[in-house]
């Protein structure tokens, strides 16, 4: 038996009978490593030595009986999310050699735990992209098919887990970037309600749209992982003081009666027809079993991508303004202070990065802030109220998690806006902050994943749960593995 | 052609929490470079900021004694700019709906009452200090950024610079008063920037402006003020026009200098700011604190005036020191008359303390004990004269007067007998200054008195020293 083929609940079963060590899992996770991960690349960088620490300190805990849900567990985490002494880079020249004095709170969670942190994986320079081909360091391969890209912007994380180089990961969503990934690598990916997950110590792309969330093999981890990482911070202003549920008691009920919303904006031209049969067919799956289609209308969806342009460019203008070589990070030489900063700034960010700081500033700068941002802020509004109506007719949203299956590496790398319209269907979600899931529903006939997403009310993650954990089981796409 | 200035005051106040306004950092002046300090005011990649709950709090005190409209609905805007000081390069402020609108604060010119418009108090973060001139580079400290300030802004209603330094003096009464701010412009824990311009008079539009920056004392308030009011005064009669701009206040050559143009003024790219929540339910926590609020400065000068009878001069001087209103009230309540006390308190105390630099807080002594002393005048004990002296000492020595009266032998001499015999001495010591007197020469009577005042070392009752001069005459 292998063991990082397994799911976190699996591993717990055998973890807490004592069949198993944590190092146990650790030397299966890392002669997969030392197979795939040339190839694939879903990391920046492996914290090998100090995984075994932690599997000794998971030990010694599960001796003593202190286990908790994710101790001994490999886990692998975005790196934008900070990591006390441990690089953090944003996959980002501007922090290569960036070593965070401080630890994010939903790490610190998991340190709590006493889970094995794997590495530092890959992504889209500071979030901004759909495939990791935005990365300073290098692309990440989709482990289902080497020539196509992982999704983005959690590529690394999502590539990852598909390949059982971890057991589990986090990533960050902002228009997409867990969902998308999960979506093109065949796992689940879940955006959770803004607010239920602290931001402290996620590296900002936009503020009021970041989420983390997990990606996992299957939906039972996704809401052990969530149980673990939600809940109210003080350190995060914006997390939402809410009793937080157990959400893997909301998994195995069924979902009889309970009414599914199909929205008639989400099946349109430009969706990929083999993607567009199975999402269908999910919905039959899902009616068979006994819950209730709905067609309802988001009207102002085609709005979505417009609008998420301009609110997560200006946050993210304002958000990189602190990467100027003065104080951490990359610092370029220059004659004066102007040419130091403009120097580090061109030479330490990407294109994609540069191209999404400039419509930022054009967005909020004096005599465009009305047009833009002001009008912008107003469609979101709108977008939030579409969603608001939806969820007094219907308890879930089902939709197509991305228009296409995994695209080929360089696709779209010429053309912003093709990338842009990747995340299509996800973006909505951020916008009006409702929690999202995305898990498989059936592949192309080239065995490419493809994903369904499923979209509940602020912090019902349990209705989300219920839903895909029904799906799930009434199939058996989670159980085809990559590699 | 005569003008008129029209003047609108920026000031910034560092409020006095203990810890930052968005981390915890300590808020003491003057430590170490880069020990006050954490990554949230460091600006590293990732950290957040939460709101110091007392700012608001102090913010909306402040609002309340300026008489303005206290928001319900409140958020924080970020103000963009690149500079090595600001971490974040941005920084968290107020910019649509500040906590503090439309308020005012009055002042007295020549004793006339004259209404200052307050526009609006938002709160925001401190930057840190560039320290530059040690080799070819730059230092920065940040042990500032993230200082909680209160930026109140008002109406262009200020006609001279007399009215501004009045206006600042009023501000940091009222401040200090509340304890939001120990109102030091000199540590800049006050600061003030000016927009100036002027006009014809009787004109009411407004002129080109300038903005002074840098006016880091009282002092200069008025200076710099009266410089620039010149410079553009000189400009316009000679033809020329005034160039929007901001100007920096230079103390040592005591002009003002071009700092950088209307066309070099940042664009801020003011937004939202969406890493903190907008601020709910203020008007309720203006009615809380409203009811915990003191006496402020207005209200307790027209009292004193009222319940002490103090002409209005006294009662804004003794209202100007929240402590030395205090002190003056101990006196009274401890039997001392109003008006004397308000004499000797602005008179022979403050000069007292002024010399050493002291505040009445470090006062040596006691409200007691001057009334006590007081009282050794009114029973004539000591002359009003010897008190002076006495008080002195008493201020020097922190002893009590009748102690050093006692000490001294500064007894008034009240012994008609003694004093009759002294008198006697004197006239017939002195009898060429005798003649001239009784010729008519009435000046010479205070000859005499002075001699009885010398020979007595000035423990003679002046009263009955004149009684019995006129008898021997």
């Amino acid at each position: 038996m292998r063991l990082n083929k397994l799911t976190i609940k699996e591993l717990r079963r055998l973890l807490d009978k004592r069949e198993i060590t944590p190092t146990e899992i650790l030397n299966d996770i890392y002669s997969q490593i030392d197979r795939y991960e040339d190839k694939i690349k879903s990391y920046i960088t492996i914290t090998k030595d100090f995984s075994y620490k932690m599997a000794e300190d998971a030990e010694d805990h599960i001796k003593n009986g202190l286990m908790s849900p994710l101790t001994g567990i490999p886990l692998a985490i975005k790196d934008n999310i900070c990591t006390k002494g441990i690089l953090t880079t944003c996959a980002s020249r501007i922090l290569y050699n960036f070593l965070p004095p401080y630890e994010s709170t939903v790490t610190e969670k998991l340190l709590r735990q006493k889970y094995i942190l794997v590495g530092k994986t890959n992504l889209d320079e500071f979030a901004m992209g759909s495939s990791t081909e935005n990365s300073f360091f290098h692309t990440t391969k989709n482990p289902w098919n080497m020539q196509r890209v992982p999704g983005g912007s959690s590529g690394g994380s999502a590539a990852a887990v598909a390949a059982d180089e971890c057991i589990a990961a986090l990533g960050s969503d902002t228009g997409g970037s867990i969902r998308q990934p999960a979506s093109f690598c065949g796992v689940v990916g879940l955006k959770p309600t803004y607010g239920l997950v602290s931001r402290f110590g996620l590296i900002a792309f936009a503020s009021s749209l970041d989420q983390i969330g997990p990606i996992t093999k299957d939906v039972t981890d996704s809401a052990m992982m969530l149980n673990v990482i939600a809940g109210y911070d003080p350190l995060d202003s914006t997390s939402v003081p809410i009793d937080v549920p157990d959400y893997v008691s909301a998994i195995g009920r069924d979902i009889k009666g309970l009414k599914i919303g199909i929205p008639q904006e989400f099946f349109i031209e430009g969706l990929d027809i083999e993607v567009s049969n199975t999402v269908k067919e999910a919905i039959n799956k899902l009616e068979s079993i006994g819950a209730i289609p709905v067609d309802i209308s988001l009207p102002h969806t085609a709005y979505a991508v417009a609008t998420y342009y301009i609110v997560a460019t200006s946050e993210a203008s304002s958000n990189l303004s602190r990467y100027d070589g003065v104080k951490y990070g990359f610092r370029a030489s220059g004659k004066d202070l102007l040419e130091m900063y403009m120097n580090s700034r061109a030479q330490g960010f990407g294109d994609e990065v540069k191209r999404r700081i400039m419509l930022g500033t054009y967005a909020l700068s004096s005599g465009y802030y009305d047009a833009y941002y002001k009008k912008a802020q107003q469609i979101r509004t709108l977008i939030m109220q579409d969603f608001k109506m939806a969820f007094e007719k219907v308890d879930a949203i089902i939709t197509p998690t991305s228009p296409t299956p995994a695209f080929e590496i360089g696709e779209k790398t010429t053309d912003p806006l093709q990338m842009y319209l990747s995340d299509i269907f996800t973006i909505s979600v951020n916008l009006a902050g409702v929690p999202a899931i995305s898990i498989p529903c059936g592949f192309t006939q080239d065995n490419l994943p493809i994903g369904l997403q499923i979209i509940g009310r602020n912090f019902d993650e349990e209705t989300i749960f219920r839903v895909a954990y029904a799906y799930e089981q009434s199939m058996d796409f989670y159980k085809r593995r990559a590699i | 052609m005569k003008y008129e200035a029209v003047i609108g005051l920026e000031i910034h106040a560092q409020m006095l929490t203990d810890t930052k306004i968005f981390c915890g950092c300590p808020t003491t002046f003057g430590s170490e470079p880069n020990t006050q300090t954490c990554p949230i005011c460091a600006g590293m990649p990732g950290v957040l900021p939460v709101l110091n709950k007392k700012a608001v709090e102090f913010a909306i005190k402040t609002g309340i004694a300026l008489n303005c409209k206290i928001s319900d609905y409140s958020r924080f805007a970020r103000k963009n700019y690149f500079y090595p000081d600001l971490p974040k390069n941005y920084q968290i402020s107020q910019y649509e709906l500040p906590i503090c609108e439309r308020g005012h604060i009055d002042i007295f010119i020549d004793k006339l009452p004259k209404r200052i418009g307050i526009t609006r108090i938002h709160i925001e973060e401190d930057a840190g200090k560039n320290i530059h001139s040690i080799g070819n580079y730059s230092l920065v400290d940040l042990n500032r950024a993230g200082m909680p300030l209160m930026e109140i802004v008002t109406e262009p209603d200020i006609s001279s610079p007399k009215e501004a330094s009045e206006f600042m003096k009023k501000l940091r009464t009222i401040l200090r008063y509340l304890g939001v701010c120990d109102g030091n412009m000199e540590q800049g824990s006050l600061r003030c920037d000016a927009n100036v311009s002027i006009r014809p008079i009787g004109q009411t539009y407004f002129g080109t402006r300038t903005e002074i920056k840098n006016i880091n004392s009282f002092r200069f308030v008025e200076k710099a003020l009266e410089y620039e009011i010149g410079r553009q005064t000189i400009l316009l009669e000679e033809g020329g026009s005034v160039v929007q701009e901001t100007r920096l206040w230079d103390s040592s050559t005591g002009i003002t200098l071009s700092m950088r143009s209307k066309e070099e003024a940042h664009d801020y790219r003011y937004f939202p700011e969406p890493d903190l929540v907008p601020l709910v339910g203020l008007s309720a926590k203006a009615e809380e604190i409203k009811k915990s609020l003191s006496e402020l400065p207005d209200s307790k000068r027209n009292r004193f005036i009222t319940q002490y009878n103090l002409p209005d001069n006294d009662a804004e001087s003794l209202v100007a020191e929240k402590a030395l209103a205090e002190w003056f009230e101990d006196a009274v309540r401890a039997g001392g008359q109003p008006k004397i006390l308000s004499n000797w308190i602005l008179s022979e105390l403050l000069k007292l303390l002024n010399e050493e630099n002291k505040s009445i807080t470090e006062c040596p002594i006691k409200p007691s004990q001057l009334v006590d002393m007081l009282k050794l005048i009114e029973n004539e004990t000591i002359s009003g004269k010897i008190a002076k002296a006495v008080f002195e000492d008493m201020y020097r020595t922190g002893k009590n007067a009748d102690v050093l009266v006692e000490e001294k032998g500064l007894i008034q001499i009240k012994d008609e007998g003694a004093l009759e015999k002294i008198i006697e001495d004197i006239l017939s010591n002195n009898p060429k200054e005798l003649e001239r007197l009784k010729a008519g020469e009435e000046k010479l009577i205070g000859f005499f008195v002075g001699q009885i005042m010398k020979a007595t070392k000035g423990k003679a009752n002046p009263q009955l020293a004149n009684e019995l001069l006129k008898k021997k005459l």
